[in-house]
């Protein structure tokens, strides 16, 4: 069962190290973290996709993370309206024959190209991991050379109730 | 004088170096006692500690120093102070971390690092102390600047001593001891992050309620959290108002009184029949304060099957963990006892509960066969029981001796029992027993430890000596690591791997050797006469028992198995009609 965790953190050293250490110890499974800075200066938030086996793991998760000290709050939001981006860079070995299909392949991703040699093309692409995981499957038969990828980071949809967890009124 | 003047005045008041800072934060907070041992990195602490005035004891291990802040934590309630140098120093406190971070200690730990400037470069006795205790304490540091000495030192009191309590590590490089800074330690402790729940939902506590209205077979798992609480009084009121039953954890024991007729006795691998029965049979099981540790639960498909859970917990994160709960209370003990003693709901009608649990206490009690030629290690704590009124303080170390004395020292009162539960640590027994005694200078403390623990810290008998702390050092003597032993016999086919060891060093001469008195007994009559010599004394004594070696303890509860299904249990005397 795939779950999207969000949290806000305090911007110490050694947090993310406090956090993914955790994960370690009790046996999580994550499959992508990402961090940066929030509107507050000295807050950070991280953004969390673990598989986890069933609710009882995915609620020892919370609890485990909400125990942290630097822990301000965590966010359950798999179930909720949320805006969940991803970023991928994709180098592909590409002829100069070949662009202009390329192109034509890419657009209807709204990717963009970022780099160009001549016997390459970097595609900048955002959006769902779905949507990014089409995209590279779709790339691949021309040769992809690398790829990097950020892993999700998402919050709540504007126009909801978000049913946040705070740690001092937590209750099972 | 300028204005400019002036208030440069008053800055040079305030102002002071790292390691002065430190000792004044430790006087601020009242630490009436330090263990240690100094090394490079703590040098400019450890001169300014010199004549300080406050007390330090120079244990001869870092692991002896964090032990016996463990043993002080548990008998004091206050946190268990401790300093050690870096690398090394640092790493050698690492057993005694996990120990205090397992069974919840207050331990606030100050390690030395070597300076800024080098961190990072493998210097000379560098380690990441950061990286290698982030896992094992509730909260750690490592100091960057000295303007945020004084806030880190009080955080570290907070958090070690709040909600559920834990060992708190702060890491000091060197140049920051040295370095000068304003020392302001009035301001308080701002942490967003760290709020722990001390009161009880009203409505969880009324569901509580109702469920034990409506239940026939209720019993009570009480946990260290009853003593952490200082909740004893209320968990007997709220006991004997509603008629419940209770059984204890290793690590609760002495939370209510082994002698009080509701009592069951301890539950789990060594437990009684009769506790782990009642936890089998149970309809409504009422977790005060324990984790659901693996050694109580048995095999989890058959602990509680029939009972409605119901947990009531400072750390929201143990409930639910192993045992899934239908009552989750996240509360300090004592506020929810309180809160259930005053809303005083219809009590249980347990009248046919507590007639069966009787019989079954009657009929299945812990039992050994007593043997005058050798020393039954069972009888011996009898013996010591009661010689001392059932008042000492015991502390023990891990396996067959640990698990006799939980079993036959039957403890009436809180505070008096000291061992390492969660982690289950060979050699804390007799570190644990100097912080005990220095926690509480008028008890007598008896330190039960086996031949295989003891040799592990046995270099603090050097600190007991210094300081003649009137320990009784008790060594039950199986010439072998009695529970790996056991455990080879039981499930190994007897093939007995490297548990036996029967060229042990003289103990008494080691005795004399730490000039103490030193006693030898190997039968039930000689150890009689010793213990009556030994308790006469006032002043640490050794004492040797060449107990027998192929005991075992029991009942118990086989790994795997559920703790229904107990080896070991002998009825005695008749049915009852």
């Amino acid at each position: 069962m795939r779950r999207i965790i969000t949290m806000t953190v305090n911007n110490r050293p050694g947090v993310l190290n406090r956090i993914t250490g955790l994960f370690t110890k009790r046996h999580y499974n994550i499959e992508s973290i990402t961090v940066g800075h929030t509107e507050v200066e000295g807050i950070s938030r991280m953004t969390f996709v673990v598989n986890v086996e069933d609710e009882r793991t995915a609620e020892q998760i919370i609890k485990q993370l909400n125990k942290q000290i630097d822990v301000l709050k965590v966010n359950d939001i798999t179930n909720q309206a949320i805006v969940a981006r991803e970023l991928a860079l994709v180098k592909v070995s590409v002829t100069p024959a070949l662009r202009q299909e390329i192109y034509t392949l890419i657009e209807p991703f709204r990717a963009s190209i970022v780099d160009v040699s001549k016997d390459s093309l970097v595609i900048q692409v955002t959006g769902e991991s779905e949507k990014v995981e089409a995209l590279i499957e779709l790339l691949r038969p021309y040769g992809i050379k690398e790829v990097a990828r950020t892993g999700t980071t998402a919050f709540t949809r504007g126009s909801q109730k978000t049913a946040a967890m705070h740690k001092t009124a937590f209750i099972i | 004088m300028s204005r400019m003047k002036v208030e440069e005045k008053a800055l040079e008041k305030t102002k002071m170096s790292g390691a002065l800072m430190l000792i004044e934060a430790l006087k601020s907070e009242k630490v009436e006692v330090i263990f240690g041992y100094p090394g490079g990195a703590v040098l400019p602490l450890y001169d300014k500690l010199y004549q300080s005035g406050v007390f330090h004891v120079l244990t001869r291990h870092e692991q002896g120093a964090i032990h016996a802040a463990e043993g002080y934590a548990r008998i004091s309630g206050k946190p268990g102070v401790v300093i050690a140098t870096s690398g090394p120093g640092a790493t050698n406190i690492v057993t005694g971390l996990t120990d205090a971070m397992m069974d919840s200690l207050p331990l606030v730990v100050f390690t030395g690092q070597v300076a800024t400037s080098v961190i990072g470069s493998d210097a000379f006795q560098e380690a990441d102390v950061l990286g290698i205790t982030m896992p094992i304490t509730k909260y750690n540091y490592q100091v960057r600047d000295i303007s945020e000495l004084p806030k880190i030192i009080k955080e570290a009191f907070h958090i070690a001593t709040t909600g559920r309590p834990g060992p708190v590590l702060i890491d000091i490089p060197k140049n920051i001891t040295t370095a000068e800074g304003e020392f302001d330690y009035k301001q308080g402790v701002h942490l967003p992050g760290y709020q722990p729940t001390t009161q009880p939902n009203h409505l969880q506590i009324r569901r509580l309620v109702e469920a034990v209205s409506q239940s026939k077979k209720p019993v009570i798992l009480a946990g260290a959290g009853v003593l952490h609480a200082n909740a004893s009084n209320e968990l007997r009121e709220y006991a004997e108002q509603q008629n419940i039953p209770v059984v204890h954890t290793l690590l609760g024991l002495g939370g209510f009184p082994a002698d009080h007729p509701l009592f069951l006795g301890m539950a789990g691998m060594h437990g009684t029949y009769t506790a782990n029965m009642a936890l089998y049979e149970c309809d409504l099981l009422i977790n005060i304060g324990a984790r659901f540790d693996d050694r109580v639960t048995g095999n989890l498909k058959y602990f509680a099957p029939k009972a409605t859970v119901a947990h009531i917990d400072i750390d929201p994160a143990e409930i639910g963990k192993n045992v899934p709960t239908k009552i989750p209370i996240v509360s300090d003990a004592k506020a929810a006892l309180q809160e259930l003693i005053h809303q005083q709901g219809k009590p249980a009608d347990t009248t046919a509960w507590l007639a069966q649990l009787n019989e079954w206490k009657r009929r299945f009690p812990l039992y050994y066969e007593d043997d005058a030629q050798t020393i039954k290690p069972q009888k011996l704590i009898e013996m010591i029981y009661e010689l001392t009124n059932g008042d000492a303080i015991i502390t023990t170390d891990v396996g067959q001796h640990q698990m006799w004395a939980a079993q036959y020292y039957k403890f009436n009162k809180p505070h008096r029992w000291v061992t390492s539960g969660g982690l289950g640590t060979m050699g804390f027994g007799l570190p644990a027993a100097i912080g005990a005694q220095l926690a509480d200078r008028n008890a007598t403390v008896v330190s039960i430890v086996g031949d295989g623990g003891f040799q592990m810290t046995f270099q603090e008998l050097a600190v007991i000596q210094e300081l003649q702390l009137p320990i009784k050092v008790v060594i039950v003597n199986n010439q072998a690591l009695g529970m790996v032993r056991q455990w080879q016999e039981l499930f190994y086919e007897k093939r007995y791997s490297h548990s036996l060891i029967p060229n042990q060093p003289d103990f008494v001469k080691l005795a004399e050797a730490y000039n103490m008195p030193g006693f030898r007994a190997k039968t039930e009559a000689e150890a009689m006469e010793v213990l009556k010599k030994a308790f006469a004394i006032n002043g640490p004594v050794l004492l040797d028992f060449h107990v027998k070696a192929d005991e075992n303890v029991y009942p118990m509860v086989a790994p795997g198995k559920g703790i229904h299904e107990m080896v070991g249990v002998r009825p005695c005397g008749e049915l009852s009609q």
